[in-house]
């Protein structure tokens, strides 16, 4: 099952739009030397670039479609509303140079959704610009080097990120003129405190710790490790990928974190839009609030006019502050010591809007609950699924945790066969090959929204699969037969690059 | 609500075969308990019904641009958007997939970003597309950084044009800040190209310019690209993909590297964002180039299919040696774009190009007509221009919009002190010569 590339349906004169005529006198056109020649973009009627389109996403799993275990990326269930909330022409039809009386909606919005990130975090300022996990990383690491400069300890330039950590981590790192420093794991899959010990120094800028770690682990030295950071002169900077495991369990901040930031496509299920948009919030204590980049909203009491709501010139005479109520006023502004602005504009508003949307529906207990459950479904797998395949670090989980894809009699069978048997059955495969320290990584991760069925027959499925390892390892090693395409040959890829449709 | 689909006796069931009693001893094995459960201060949760209405009030207290001209632009256009393309995009199967890990149940994404790239690629004229990065802003900075990679870090001087997009500048300044690298030329608008090829040397990893300009216009870069290569420094573009409809795209004059901001490219205006970069480069710096990349295969039965390749150049391989920590792209925001440019086609966006040039055209002549008002007709332009203004632009700004219900121009005083009452107006198809009339008329009124 293929579908044609757009331009193979391409044919000269077809044309899918309609455009209005022009309505004024035509000037004359710039000299032909700034004119381009020809475009070659494709020609197709309406009808043929729907049923493209339509090919092309059944060629797609999603969440909507079906289970998708992708461990460390939440791929929670999005409620539709959400997609309802940001398509409402009077926030997905304003332009972000709109003076702000008329965005007064927007600016209270981005407000608010500032002030429940802080609420679940216990962070004193949060930024929306960044746009997406790998940027607030970035965000994270510019703050630590402006706030170790603005006290004239500009040679901390050190950070220290553990060997299960994301890649990002250290590639944002490298991005911000920083060296990193691995730290090692220990038998239970926290952060080994003697290693971290032996890399404290006065160059230490700080750390990046993801908690729970990719292992799905609350890591039991954290207290102790934040405390030697901080001891050290270092900043904890959180990586908030796993904070669907925490809401209302515990406030990063009051764990020692001195920023953190959020993913509003994982856990505010704004969702993933097939790897983008993300968005990736940053908050920070009183101690960092004000390099955050920005602009950011801030709000103030001001006399607004009592039927129309707008604002009331501040020199206004007695007689028309009676006719004036108290109000709040947003506008946006810029911390007075930011790192800059990491994007244009403010941040991904339409995303923005889906995660308020969320936290509105679901309010503290609500978002507590989805933790609770979220872990509650990870431990539920983990306990099924430890009998049938290894589970090296084995405790109590949070949100998601980690198997060794390998199966017992069956030697030449990896964690790659597994997922892409997995594949046949109609299920997206976990994360695979990380964390690094665990050989042959799956890393699963069910979320708060499946079902005890759909659990079930995941476990069942699994459970199969390794016996088809024992029994039929060739099912395995010739999988997926089931999918639109069979394995593809990805070295060649890489070596006969094919970037874009070449006729 | 919280969309948890547990009854009491799966939970019970669940539970038991985990081994404990309650889902908070799973919490309470790993969480500190002096900290755990805090209070969290959030409203009172709302239905649906509900929040859907208080979402229509706040959106409500904005004014729209589908209630109001709008002559804004500066970076974020208002351009049509074909039904078409909301409708692909309401495919769920696109929008609750995540990047492609696992191309044989990932075909829809991989074949359509792959179509995104040809045909980013047909409109810029250049050799390879990436998958996108966040946005024009990002799309630069991560420009710069490949160019400073290209010649690993041995020149570390970048020149900029002035008449970037200021918040494009700031960006790069921000990813940059701990490099070490030092950013010159975009101090002084007295600062144009032939000034800026000037400051061009032996130590220069790159010189960036904007074509259309911030002040929308149109430049004539032809055999820029050729000095620049005299010193081996790259030639990176920012261009308008609107504008390409008509304009010489920047692979025609040699740029090296060529990006911008493909919001106007069917995705919505959303208050800044989410949008799109598009990012192009020649081919031979392919293996320099950051974020995703989308190449063509085939599978074991020798079908055509897709992957992401070249991931030995990113961050989930190569950690702190990556180029870049960029991990996703835009991917349904790229997706919007692809269906935009396939359905407008060659024909369509050369219509949409023309649309705004004759409209701004028309504009910009009406209003240098006003007494009081300048505007420099001389220079070639696309949607853009800059109006000389005979009060602060502030002000006119608040007249337009409170007198006459019309979002007047960006004011350029803010960002130039050179161009303190100056006005950039941005004119698109969505402009009927009835909006410009009426703004032409304002701009008269309020002056007299």
């Amino acid at each position: 099952m293929t579908e044609p590339i757009i331009y193979e349906l391409s044919a000269p004169g077809r044309r899918a739009v309609s455009l209005p005529v022009l309505d004024v006198a035509p000037s004359d056109l710039p000299p032909t030397m700034l004119l381009r020649d020809g475009l070659d973009l494709p020609e197709v009627s309406e009808l043929d670039l729907v049923r493209h389109y339509v090919h092309l996403s059944q060629l797609n799993h999603g969440v909507d479609v079906g289970f998708y275990p992708l461990g460390s990326c939440t791929m929670k269930y999005s409620p539709k509303v959400n997609e309802d909330a940001s398509r409402l022409s009077g926030f997905a039809a304003t332009h972000p140079y709109q003076p702000e009386e008329s965005v007064q909606g927007n600016l209270r919005l981005m407000y608010e959704l500032q002030e429940f990130l802080k609420s679940l975090s216990g962070f004193d300022g949060v930024s929306l610009q960044p746009a997406a996990g790998a940027q607030g990383e970035l965000t994270g690491v510019l703050m630590m080097r402006a706030y170790h400069q603005s006290r004239g300890d500009a040679r901390r330039n050190v950070l220290l990120i553990p060997d299960s950590a994301h890649g990002t981590n250290p590639a944002s790192t490298t991005m911000a003129g920083f060296e990193m420093v691995e730290l090692k794991s220990d038998a239970r899959g926290n952060v080994a405190l003697d290693d971290l010990a032996a890399h404290l120094s006065d160059r230490i800028a700080g750390m990046m710790l993801t908690n729970p770690n990719t292992l799905g682990l609350f890591d039991q030295n954290l207290l102790q490790v934040t405390r030697l950071v901080h001891e050290a002169g270092g900043l904890m900077y959180g990586d908030g990928a796993n904070f669907n495991a925490l809401m209302g369990v515990v406030k990063p901040a009051e764990l020692g974190f001195d920023l953190m930031h959020f993913n509003l496509h994982k856990t505010f299920s704004t969702p993933h839009g097939g790897g983008g948009p993300g968005s990736g919030p940053v908050g920070a204590t009183v101690a960092l609030d004000e390099f955050l980049p920005g602009p950011i909203v801030v709000s103030e009491t001001t006399l607004l006019d009592a039927v129309t709501g707008e604002r009331l010139p501040e020199d206004a005479v007695d007689g028309e502050q009676d006719m004036g109520v108290e109000g709040l006023w947003y506008r946006l502004w810029m911390p007075r010591r930011s790192i800059g602005r990491v994007k244009s504009f403010y941040g991904h508003f339409g995303v923005c809007v889906k995660a308020y949307t969320y936290i509105r529906m679901l309010g503290a207990a609500g978002l507590t609950d989805v933790s609770r459950m979220a872990v509650l479904n990870a431990n539920y797998l983990q306990a099924i699924l430890k009998e049938a395949y290894p589970l090296p670090y084995d405790r109590v989980c949070m949100h998601e945790f980690v198997l060794e894809g390998r199966v017992e009699g069956a030697p030449d069978v990896r964690a790659l066969d597994i997922c892409k048997r997995l594949i046949d059955f109609g299920i997206h495969p976990p994360t695979n090959y990380f964390p690094l320290i665990v050989p042959e990584a799956l890393m699963i991760e069910p979320t708060e929204t499946e079902s005890k069925q759909t659990l079930d027959h995941f476990a069942e499925t699994m459970i199969r699969i390794a016996q088809e390892a024992r029994e039929n390892p060739q099912l395995l090693h010739d999988a997926p037969v089931n999918a639109p395409v069979r394995r593809l040959d990805e070295v060649r890829a890489a070596r006969r690059l094919v970037l874009r449709w070449e006729g | 609500m919280g969309y948890l689909p547990h009854t009491e006796d799966e939970l019970r069931a669940m539970l038991r075969r985990i081994g404990v009693e309650h889902a908070d001893d799973l919490l309470l094995a790993s969480v500190p308990r002096a900290y755990a459960f805090p209070e969290i201060d959030l409203p009172e949760p709302v239905s649906e019904m509900e929040i859907m209405t208080e979402l229509r009030e706040m959106s409500e207290a904005n004014t729209d641009l589908q209630r109001v001209p709008c002559f804004l632009g500066a970076g974020a256009y208002h351009h049509f958007v074909p039904s078409v393309v909301d409708h692909v995009l309401g495919r769920s199967e696109f929008y609750t997939a995540y990047t492609p890990y696992q191309p044989e149940m990932s075909q829809g994404t991989l074949q359509a970003i792959f179509e995104y790239q040809s045909m980013i690629c047909a409109l810029t004229g250049m050799e390879v597309s990436n998958a996108s990065h966040y946005d024009g802003a990002t799309a630069m900075a991560e420009a710069v950084i490949m160019a400073i990679s290209v010649w690993r870090g041995r020149r570390r001087k970048v020149v900029m044009s002035p008449t970037i997009h200021p918040e494009y500048r700031e960006t790069v300044r921000t990813y940059t800040q701990g490099m070490d690298i030092a950013i010159i030329g975009d101090y002084s608008l007295g600062n144009d190209i032939p000034a800026l090829v000037d400051m061009v040397d032996g130590d220069t990893a790159c010189l960036i310019v904007q074509n259309p300009d911030f002040l929308g216009r149109i430049l004539d870069l032809s055999g820029l690209a050729e000095r620049v290569h005299a010193h081996k420094a790259l030639l990176v573009v920012a261009c308008d993909p609107i504008s390409l409809g008509m304009l010489k795209p920047p692979g025609d004059y040699d740029a090296d590297i060529a990006l911008g901001e493909g919001q106007p490219l069917g995705n919505a205006i959303s208050y800044g964002g989410p949008y799109i970069g598009f990012f192009t480069c020649k081919k031979r710096y392919v293996r320099r180039m950051a974020g995703r990349l989308v190449g063509q295969t085939v599978d074991a039965e020798g079908k055509r299919g897709f992957v992401l390749t070249l991931a030995t150049r990113e961050q989930h391989i190569r950690r702190e040696r990556a180029t870049s920590n960029i991990c996703t792209n835009q991917a349904l925001n790229a997706l919007a774009a692809a269906v935009y440019l396939a359905a407008m086609g060659k024909s369509g966006l050369a219509q949409v190009a023309r649309l705004c040039y004759h409209k701004a055209h028309y504009a910009a002549n009406a209003i240098a007509l006003l007494d009081g008002y300048d505007v420099d007709l001389a220079v070639p332009f696309f949607r853009e221009f800059v109006v000389r203004c005979p009060i602060p632009v502030a002000d006119l700004n608040q007249d337009l919009y409170e007198s006459y219900g019309i979002l007047g121009g960006y004011d350029l005083g803010q960002v130039y002190p050179e161009l303190e009452d100056h006005m950039l107006i941005s004119v698109t198809e969505m402009n009927t010569r009835q909006e410009i009339d009426e703004l032409v008329e304002a701009l008269e009124g309020i002056v007299r």
